[in-house]
Parts: structure tokens; C-alpha cells; sequence
């Protein structure tokens, strides 16, 4: 059990364009995922605040509670699988519809996981909001979108940045999983190359390395964000009028 | 005049719980009329239930004869007319005092953004809290919050007011520069249904006053009849602290 430290480097300089691709498969993955569940994530944590009301008609009722079923269902599975097995089933699901490659099929999985998680942070973000915003929004005639988007998400999404950050982070590592899916990201592609060189130890610990360098950029560009947002909350002019 | 508001038989429960009985009045154009009674009587129910942030389970209310409770009403342009101002002020906390009397004028009402802007800065500085228009929230007292929340309700230039325990909420000392503007607004001849402990500021603005006990209207009448001379005798016993000191 040893590591040749001296062979680090080695292999980084004879394999860096090899790296270097994975990481931007890697990132994009990150990003693409984190972006389209966070906009899948507004769209299902928007929904889930339609509630049944006792008045509604048996239609709308009917309707409303299987809508609520659906998106239950959805993020009970997306979040209770791995996300390793969510993506060869579907890819082999869709495959002969679709024809899709293996590479649009990890994008579209990822952001469907990361969806499931963003639409419980969303949640959770509007629940924590006060019910007198609500009913203010609803006091001067705004309807439930127009209460959603100008006052309650909004401030949902405010309060919610840390975890909805967090996600970045989570995919930046879990993207490694696609590799089932024989997408050139960077954990594929350490293992190729530790299959070539049979450098396990070392190749493994610049992969670790390179992923610890990933999640700490990510981490510091959140806390920057986070800062701004949280400093412009107080000073911010949105322009409500244009 | 012309009736433009009727409350007919309103009930609502809660559950098992009757919290309104069976309560009728109507307001006209240009009445100040306030609600008063003790806690759990049932006044802020019957002021949500008028625009609807509580369903009524039973009963009519009547605006310009129209019923609001019938399923083809359109809730938000009926609510856009009858405005409310809140106990708490649920001011839109990440907009700035501006914002929050801009956004109901743009986004739902869809003025333009001059008028909309001249309109907003008419009612900030009615309530003398112009220079304040970039604040946030937070950064407000809460008579200067009650006062921007009056003064968002008004750039929707509603028909009515609804306000809900205005000052219940305020320091001691604030609670006089909220009602001074209330009674300012109450002598413009702006519609409005109070609902309120403040006994002075009743008596003093009121066209109507109603007490409420248990979920009924126990007495109705002008201020002079109900604080000089209370006929229930729960209106007298409710009274009977602010008559002592007062009459």
C-alpha cells in the first residue's frame, strides 16, 4: 500500500486531455443538471401549493388530487432509486422511441434527479414564507400565479439559495454515476485510464483531487452568490414596471 | 344612497366551531363604519369572510347587489375593489416601500408605469411616508410599516377598506400616527369597515358601529347610540371600562 507520489504528475501530463474532457463533461453535467432541475423544481414545487379547495367542482377536484398523486409519485421515485439504475432503465426505456444517444439521456437524467430534490427544496422554501404574504398578494386581487411569481418564489428561492446551491455540488460528484451510461465524464474517464496504466492508486487520487478542486470552486462561487443576493435583497431595484 | 356592501346571514364554522352565527349589515358609499367586541367574537372572521380570505360556509354578501359568493364571481377583480389592511401589515418583504404600492397597480390592475408611479407616491405621501420610498420593510417601525400597508392598499384606489385590527400590533406610541391617518381617510369620505379596540378612534370616526359577541351582531348603531347609550347589556358590560373613564 503505497503511493508513488512521483508518478502523479506523470500520468496527469501523458493523460490531461483525457482529464480535461471529463471535467467538461463533468461540469456541464453539473450545470445543465442543476439549471434544468431547478426550473423543473419551480415548476413542481409551484404546483404542488394548488390545493383542493371544498369548493371547487367535482371536475377540478378530480383533477387537482391526481395531479398531486402524479408529482408525489415522481419525487418518491427519483428520489428513492439511484440515480445509477434510473439511468440505464430509462435510457433503455426511451431508447427504441427516441433513438436517443447515451449522452442526451444523461443530461435529460440528471436534471429529472435533480429535479425530484429541487422540487422539495422549492417546497419547503414555500412553506417557510409567511401566510400573510400570501393573503396580502391575494388582498390587492393577484391571482395564485401571480401571488407565486411576484411575491411568494421570489422569496422562496431567497431563502432557500444555500440548498438549492448545494445541488451544484451534489451533481459535480453524482454526474459520476452517468458513467454506466459510457458518457466520457471524469469518473469515466480515471478509469480508463487507470485501465490502461494500471495506476490505480494514482489515478484515482488525481481524479479525487481534480473533483475536490471542482466542489470547492463551486462552493466559493455559491458563497459569493449567496452574499450578493442576500446584500442586494436589501438593496436590489427590480423594476416592476417595465 | 346606494347600499354597497350587504352582509346577509353570514355563517361560518370552523370545523364544529361556529364562529359567525348569523350576521347581516350593509355598508353604504362613503361609510366608516368599525366592528368591535372581544377577542374570538368573531369581528376579523366576518371582515376576511368579506373578501373571501375565509370562505363563508353559509349566507350572502352583496356587493353593488352582485352575490360574491356564487362560483362564476371573479374573486381577484372583486378583491382588487374592496382593498385590506392587516394586523400584521404583510408588507412584501424583499420589495422596497415603492414596490410594494407599485406592484398590485402594474401586475394586476395593469396601469401604466407613469401613472402608476404618480399614483404611488400620492398615497405614500398621504401617508407621510414618501421619503421612505426606497426603504425595505424590515428597516421600518411598525406605524411607518401600517402606514406604507394603508397607503399600498390605496394606490389600488379601492371602493372599500377593510382593516383588520390596524394598530393592534404597534408599540403604545405608534399607535396614534396610524389612526390620525385612518381618521384623515374616514373624513375624505373613504368606505371603511374597522375592525378595532381603539374605542376613541371608533367613536370619533365611526357613521356605524357594530358590536359583536359570540358570533352575532349584539348591537348596531350610530356612535353616539352604541358608546353614549349601549341598550345590551353586553355592550354595556363590554363598554363599561372605556365608559368610565370616558363618559
Amino acid at each position: 500500500m503505497a503511493i508513488d507520489f512521483g508518478k502523479l504528475a506523470d500520468i496527469f501530463v501523458t493523460n490531461w486531455p483525457m482529464f480535461l474532457h471529463g471535467i467538461y463533461i463533468t461540469v456541464l453535467f453539473a450545470i445543465v443538471g442543476t439549471v434544468c432541475g431547478f426550473i423543473i423544481g419551480l415548476i413542481i414545487g409551484s404546483l404542488k401549493t394548488i390545493k383542493v379547495n371544498d369548493y371547487d367542482k367535482p371536475i377540478i377536484k378530480i383533477l387537482k388530487t391526481m395531479m398531486q398523486a402524479v408529482l408525489r409519485f415522481y419525487v418518491w421515485v427519483f428520489r428513492g432509486t439511484p440515480m445509477m439504475i434510473q439511468a440505464v432503465f430509462l435510457y433503455y426505456l426511451f431508447k427504441p422511441l427516441i433513438n436517443w444517444t447515451s449522452f442526451e439521456a444523461a443530461l435529460v437524467i440528471i436534471s429529472v434527479n435533480t429535479g425530484a430534490y429541487m422540487a422539495e427544496i422549492i417546497r419547503s422554501g414555500i412553506q417557510s414564507i409567511d401566510k400573510g404574504q400570501s393573503e396580502a398578494a391575494q388582498s390587492i386581487g393577484m391571482s395564485h400565479f401571480q401571488n407565486l411569481i411576484y411575491i411568494i418564489l421570489p422569496q422562496a428561492i431567497q431563502n432557500s439559495f444555500p440548498s438549492i446551491g448545494n445541488q451544484l455540488i451534489v451533481n459535480i460528484k453524482d454526474s459520476s454515476m452517468l458513467n454506466v451510461l459510457q458518457v466520457t465524464e471524469l469518473y469515466f474517464q480515471t478509469m480508463s485510464i487507470a485501465g490502461s496504466n494500471m495506476r490505480f492508486i494514482e489515478t484515482y487520487l488525481i481524479s479525487a483531487i481534480i473533483y475536490l478542486i471542482l466542489t470547492s470552486v463551486a462552493s466559493f462561487i455559491l458563497n459569493c452568490l449567496e452574499r450578493k443576493t442576500n446584500h442586494e435583497g436589501k438593496k436590489r431595484h427590480i423594476d416592476f414596471c417595465s | 344612497m346606494e347600499e354597497l356592501l350587504s352582509v346577509i346571514n353570514l355563517q361560518k364554522n370552523f370545523d364544529e366551531l361556529e364562529v359567525l352565527k348569523d350576521v347581516s349589515f350593509s355598508v353604504k358609499s362613503r361609510e366608516a363604519v368599525t366592528i368591535i367586541g372581544a377577542s374570538g367574537s368573531g369581528k376579523s372572521t366576518l371582515l376576511r369572510s368579506i373578501n373571501l380570505l375565509e370562505r363563508p360556509s353559509g349566507g350572502q354578501i352583496l356587493f353593488h347587489g352582485q352575490n360574491i359568493m356564487e362560483n362564476s364571481f371573479d374573486v381577484n377583480s372583486y378583491r382588487q375593489k374592496v382593498a385590506m389592511v392587516f394586523q400584521n401589515f404583510n408588507l412584501f418583504n424583499h420589495l422596497n416601500v415603492l414596490q410594494n404600492c407599485l406592484i398590485g397597480q402594474t401586475k394586476v390592475k395593469k396601469i401604466g408605469k407613469d401613472e402608476a408611479l404618480d399614483k404611488a407616491l400620492y398615497y405614500l405621501e398621504k401617508v407621510g411616508m414618501r421619503q421612505f420610498k426606497d426603504a425595505y420593510p424590515q428597516t421600518l417601525s411598525g406605524g411607518q410599516k401600517q402606514r406604507v400597508a394603508i397607503a399600498r392598499a390605496l394606490a389600488m384606489e379601492p371602493e372599500i377598506v377593510l382593516f383588520d385590527e390596524p394598530t393592534s400590533a404597534l408599540d403604545p406610541e405608534m399607535v396614534q400616527e396610524v389612526l390620525d391617518i385612518m381618521q384623515k381617510l374616514a373624513k375624505e369620505g373613504l368606505t371603511m369597515i374597522v375592525v378595532t379596540h381603539e374605542m376613541q378612534f371608533a367613536r370619533d370616526v365611526s357613521d356605524k358601529v357594530i358590536f359583536m359577541d359570540k358570533g352575532i351582531i349584539a348591537e348596531e348603531g350610530s356612535a353616539e347610540d352604541i358608546f353614549a347609550h349601549p341598550k345590551n347589556p353586553r355592550t354595556i358590560q363590554f363598554l363599561s371600562r372605556y365608559r368610565q373613564s370616558f363618559v
